[in-house]
C-alpha cells in the first residue's frame, strides 16, 4: 500500500483529519480512565464481608427511652431470636458490615507510644458474636462467657478483658509473627489487653471509596461486652437450608421481639445481602452512568467517522471512478480508506494515551484515585483503533461500489 | 435579512438531512449527559441559603492542640465541631448577633393512638436562635424563647412532615408530643424548608433532609440525649465515664454557628473566638496557641468538600464527552458547508459579501444548536429519571431540574454549536467566487 496518495490527500484536508484524530484522542481518555474507574468501583463492591452474609439478618432495635431493666431485656430478646426455628444463632452488636455506622479506635502496642499503630473497628458482642456472624476462626478461640461484662452505652469507656482480631490487623500490629498472647492498648487506657482469637476476616463498617475506613477496610477488632444501649443491633444468623425462607423468618423474628415488649421501635430490619446493595448503591450508579456515557462516546465518535468519511467518499467519486477506471480493484479502494483512518487513529492514540495519563495524573492529585495502570491505556488504544476500522468500513465499501464507468461521464 | 438567513438554514438543513441529523442528535446527546451530571453538580454546590450565606459562621476551636487524634484534621490542624465546654463558653458569651450550638440525636416517639407502633424521629438539639439565624419558615406558630433556652424548657418544634403525619396537618401549636417517654409542647411547626446540602451539619447524611423535630439544646443535655451524628474523642485525654464526664471532656459532637451582618462584626468575632481560646490557655485548658477559624457558609461547603468526588468525576466527563459531540459537530458541518462552496460562489458573485456569508452560515449553526438543546433537554430529563433509580434516596434530592437548568442547556448549547461553527463558517466565508464558478 502506498502511503503517500494518501498523505497527500490527507494534507489538502487537514481539518477534517485533525478533527477526527482529535476526537479519538479525547474519546480514548475518557475512555480508559472511565473503565479504570468503573473496574476500582466494581471491585469495591464485590469486597467480601467475611460474614456468612447470604443466612444473616440485621434487626435495628430502638427502645422508647432508657428502660432501667435494658441488659435483662435484651438477654430476653436473644433467647427468643435463638429459639426461633431454623435460626443458627443471635447476638447483639454496636453495628455491622457495610451498616456505614459504627466506633473507630486506635491501637497500641505499648501506653507511651505517641501515635496510634493501627486503627480498627469495633465490634461489640458477647460469646456468639463469632457464630452468629459466621465468622471463620483462624489461631485461637472464642470468647469464654465469663470474659464478657456489660457495657452500658457510648460513654462506657471500660475497657475489654480480651480481644479477637482479623487477619489484616494481626499482620498490620504484629508483622511476620504470631498475634496470640500479644497484647494491645486502647487510647488512655494503661491496661494491656490479651489477643486470644484471629478471624479471617471481618470487615469494617464503613463502605465509601475513599471514605472513612477505606485505609483500613478489613481491621476489625471484636471487644467481649453486652452492649447496652437505648439504639443496637440484633445479628441473626439461619441455617443456609432456611436461606430461602429468611424472610419469613425475619417477619417472625420481628413479631416475636414485639411481642416481648411493644415499647420499641425496630426501625430496619434487613437482609446482609440488602444492607450491601443499599451500601454499594451509589456506586453501582456511577459504574452504570460512566458505562452508559462511554457506549455514547463510542457511539458518536463512529458515527462522526462515518459521516466525515461518507462525504469525502462522495467528495471524491470521480476520482475513485478514475483510478478504479485505471485498475485499481475494490480491494484498494477499501484499503485505501481503511488505512487512512488507521493513520489518522494511530495519530490519534498517540495523543490519546498522553492525555488519559495527564488525565489520570490530575485526578490522581484533586481526587486522590489511585494510579492508571498502563493496561487501561493499551486496551483503550486497541478499542480506538479497532472502533476507526469498524466505522470506516461502510463507507469505504459504498467507495468501493463506484463504477469505473463514472470516469467517462462528463462532470 | 434575519428572517431570510432563517429560511436558508432550514432548506439547506433539510436537503443534507442526514447530516444535519446526525449533528443534532450529536450535540443532543452531548448535552444531554453534561446537563445531566451538572444539574447534580449544581445541586451539591449550590447556596443553600443565599441571603444569608456571608454572614452565617461555622466556629472551629482547636482543643486537642498539635497531637492529632485518630482523625488528623484539615489543613489548619482543626476539627469540623467542637466539644460541649467550647459551646457552653461560646453560648454563655453571647457575642454574636445570634448564635446556637447544636447537634443530631433522636427520638422514639409513641403516638397517643395506642393502636399505632412507636417511631423513630430524627431530631436536633439546638438554641432558639436557630430559626431566626437559619431564616426557617414557619406554618404555625414559632421558635421557643430565649428564657425556654434558660428555663430548659420541655418544648418542641416540628416539621410540616412530621406535623402531617402525627396532626394531619392540623394546627398543633399547644399539643404535646412523647418523645422517648418525655412530653413535649409544640411550640411552631415549619413550613417547607429544605436548604440543600444541609450546610449547618454535613457529618452524616449532607444532601438529606433537615430533622423532623427541634427542641432546645439545653433540655436535651439535661435528657441526656446521646449524640446521633459523629462523636469523637480523638484528643489527648480520656473522659470520665458517664453524661457528665462527657459533658467535661474533650470530646468533639457540637456544631456551633453564629450570625455576624457585616464584615466588621466577622473580624470582631473572629478575634474574639481567638481571644477565647487564649483564655482557655491561660485558665491551663490549653496548652498550645489559640487556633481557632470562622468560616461563612459557602467557605464551609467548600472546605467540606460538600461536592462529592463522584460528582466532579462525572461533570469532567461529560463535558469531555461534550466536546467530542462538538468536534463531531464541527467535523459534519465543515463537510456540509464545504460541499456547498458552489452555491456560496454563487451568492458571492450575486454580491453577497463575505459577512453576510458569515452571517448566514453562523445562524445555521446556531438553529443545530437550538435543536440540539431541545434534544439534550429532553435527554437530560431522561437522564435525570435514570439517576433517581440508580441512586440512593439521599442523593435523590439533587436530580431536580430546575428553569434556571433549562435556560443553560439551551444556551450552552446554542452557544457551544455556534463556537464550533466558527471554523467551517470562517472556510465558507473564504470561498473564492471566481473559482468556484470556473469550477462549475
Amino acid at each position: 500500500m502506498e502511503l503517500r496518495p494518501i498523505l497527500s490527500a490527507m494534507r489538502r484536508n487537514k481539518a477534517g483529519a485533525i478533527l477526527i484524530g482529535v476526537q479519538m484522542a479525547i474519546t480514548l481518555a475518557i475512555l480508559c480512565n472511565a473503565l479504570f474507574i468503573i473496574q476500582q468501583r466494581v471491585a469495591l463492591s464485590k469486597r467480601p464481608s467475611g460474614t456468612d452474609e447470604n443466612n444473616i439478618f440485621v434487626i435495628s432495635n430502638q427502645w422508647v427511652g432508657s428502660p432501667p431493666d435494658l441488659a435483662a431485656k435484651q438477654q430476653g430478646d436473644l433467647a427468643a431470636l435463638r429459639g426461633l426455628p431454623g435460626v443458627v444463632d443471635a447476638v447483639a452488636s454496636n453495628s455491622y458490615p457495610m451498616s456505614n455506622s459504627g466506633s473507630t479506635e486506635g491501637l497500641k502496642l505499648n501506653p507511651d507510644q505517641k501515635n496510634e499503630s493501627a486503627l480498627t473497628a469495633l465490634y461489640l458482642t458477647d460469646e456468639h458474636g463469632l457464630q452468629a456472624f459466621g465468622l471463620k476462626l483462624v489461631a485461637g478461640r472464642n470468647f469464654n462467657a465469663d470474659e464478657v461484662v456489660d457495657k452500658f452505652g457510648y460513654t462506657d469507656y471500660r475497657p475489654p478483658s480480651v480481644v479477637i482480631i482479623t487477619r489484616a490487623l494481626a499482620d498490620k500490629l504484629f508483622p511476620g509473627k504470631s498475634a496470640l498472647g500479644q497484647g494491645v492498648y486502647f487510647e488512655g487506657i494503661p491496661k494491656q489487653v490479651p489477643v486470644v482469637g484471629i478471624v479471617d476476616r471481618l470487615q469494617v463498617p464503613w463502605t465509601q471509596a475513599g471514605g472513612w475506613g477505606s485505609k483500613f477496610n478489613d481491621n476489625s477488632t471484636i471487644l467481649p461486652f453486652h452492649f447496652v444501649n437505648a439504639h443496637m443491633d440484633y445479628i441473626v444468623r439461619v441455617q443456609p437450608e432456611q436461606a430461602g425462607r429468611i424472610a419469613a423468618v425475619m417477619k417472625d423474628a420481628e413479631s416475636k421481639l414485639i411481642q416481648a415488649d411493644r415499647a420499641r421501635v425496630l426501625a430496619k430490619t434487613q437482609t446482609l445481602a440488602e444492607a450491601r446493595a443499599a451500601a454499594y448503591q451509589d456506586d453501582r450508579g456511577l459504574v452504570v452512568i460512566l458505562s452508559v456515557v462511554c457506549a455514547a462516546l463510542v457511539a458518536v465518535t463512529a458515527f462522526g467517522i462515518v459521516g466525515l468519511t461518507s462525504y469525502w467518499v462522495s467528495q471524491r467519486r470521480r476520482q475513485i471512478g478514475i483510478r478504479r477506471a485505471l485498475g485499481a480493484t475494490r480491494n484498494a479502494i477499501v484499503q485505501y480508506f481503511q488505512t487512512e483512518n488507521f493513520l489518522i487513529a494511530a495519530a490519534g492514540s498517540l495523543a490519546g494515551v498522553g492525555m488519559a495519563v495527564a488525565l489520570n495524573l490530575w485526578m490522581v492529585s484533586t481526587f486522590e484515585m489511585e494510579r492508571l495502570h498502563t493496561g487501561y491505556a493499551i486496551i483503550g488504544a486497541i478499542l480506538v483503533l479497532l472502533l476507526g476500522q469498524l466505522a470506516v468500513l461502510w463507507p469505504a465499501l459504498k467507495a468501493a461500489s463506484i463504477p469505473p464507468a463514472l470516469a467517462t461521464r462528463a462532470a | 435579512m434575519l428572517n431570510y438567513y432563517f429560511t436558508l438554514a432550514l432548506r439547506s438543513l433539510k436537503r443534507n438531512a442526514v447530516l444535519t441529523v446526525l449533528m443534532i442528535a450529536a450535540i443532543g446527546v452531548g448535552i444531554g449527559a453534561s446537563m445531566t451530571t451538572l444539574t447534580v453538580f449544581r445541586a451539591m454546590a449550590g447556596d443553600p441559603i443565599p441571603n444569608k450565606s456571608r454572614q452565617l459562621f461555622a466556629v472551629q476551636i482547636d482543643n486537642w492542640g498539635p497531637k492529632r487524634g485518630i482523625v488528623g484534621g484539615d489543613e489548619q490542624n482543626l476539627q469540623e465541631q467542637i466539644s460541649y465546654l467550647d459551646a457552653i463558653g461560646l453560648m454563655t458569651a453571647h457575642a454574636a448577633q445570634r448564635q446556637s450550638a447544636m447537634y443530631a440525636t433522636g427520638f422514639a416517639l409513641t403516638p397517643s393512638n395506642p393502636d399505632l407502633r412507636p417511631f423513630v424521629v430524627q431530631a436536633r438539639a439546638a438554641y432558639g436562635d436557630f430559626f431566626a439565624m437559619f431564616d426557617v419558615p414557619f406554618r404555625y406558630g414559632g421558635s421557643w424563647t430565649a428564657a425556654d433556652d434558660a428555663g430548659r424548657a420541655d418544648v418542641v418544634v416540628i416539621s410540616r412532615k412530621l406535623n402531617d403525619k402525627v396532626f394531619g396537618g392540623a394546627n398543633s401549636v399547644g399539643k404535646t408530643l412523647n418523645l422517648d417517654n418525655h412530653d413535649y409542647r409544640v411550640v411552631g411547626v415549619l413550613d417547607r424548608w429544605e436548604p440543600l446540602p444541609k450546610f449547618y451539619d454535613l457529618n452524616n447524611n449532607k444532601y438529606g433532609e433537615p430533622e423532623e423535630a427541634f427542641i432546645p439544646f439545653t433540655r436535651a443535655i439535661d435528657q441526656q440525649l446521646p449524640s446521633w451524628g459523629n462523636n469523637n474523642c480523638g484528643g489527648d485525654t480520656v473522659p470520665a465515664p458517664g453524661w457528665e464526664g462527657r459533658l467535661h471532656s474533650e470530646c468533639i459532637w457540637i456544631q456551633f454557628w453564629a450570625e455576624l451582618p457585616s464584615a466588621a462584626d466577622a473580624g470582631r468575632y473572629g478575634m474574639f473566638v481567638n481571644n477565647y481560646a487564649a483564655e482557655q490557655r491561660r485558665a491551663g485548658r490549653f496548652h498550645w496557641a489559640p487556633n481557632t477559624r470562622i468560616h461563612n457558609v459557602r467557605e464551609w461547603l467548600t472546605h467540606e468538600h460538600a461536592v462529592s468526588t463522584e460528582a466532579r468525576i462525572l461533570v469532567l466527563v461529560s463535558f469531555s464527552f461534550l466536546l467530542v459531540c462538538l468536534l463531531n459537530a464541527m467535523g459534519l458541518m465543515l463537510a456540509k458547508i464545504m460541499g456547498r462552496a458552489g452555491d456560496i460562489g454563487v451568492r458571492r458573485a450575486l454580491g453577497a459579501n463575505r459577512r453576510a456569508i458569515f452571517a448566514q452560515c453562523l445562524i445555521e449553526a446556531g438553529v443545530v444548536g437550538l435543536a440540539g438543546g431541545l434534544l439534550g433537554l429532553a435527554l437530560t430529563a431522561l437522564g435525570l429519571a435514570g439517576l433517581r433509580s440508580l441512586l440512593s434516596d439521599e442523593v435523590n434530592r439533587l436530580t431536580h431540574f430546575s428553569l434556571e437548568d433549562v435556560a443553560i442547556a439551551v444556551i450552552l448549547s446554542v452557544a457551544a454549536t455556534v463556537l464550533a461553527g466558527l471554523y467551517p463558517t470562517w472556510r465558507a466565508a473564504q470561498v473564492q467566487p471566481a473559482w468556484q464558478l470556473k469550477a462549475q
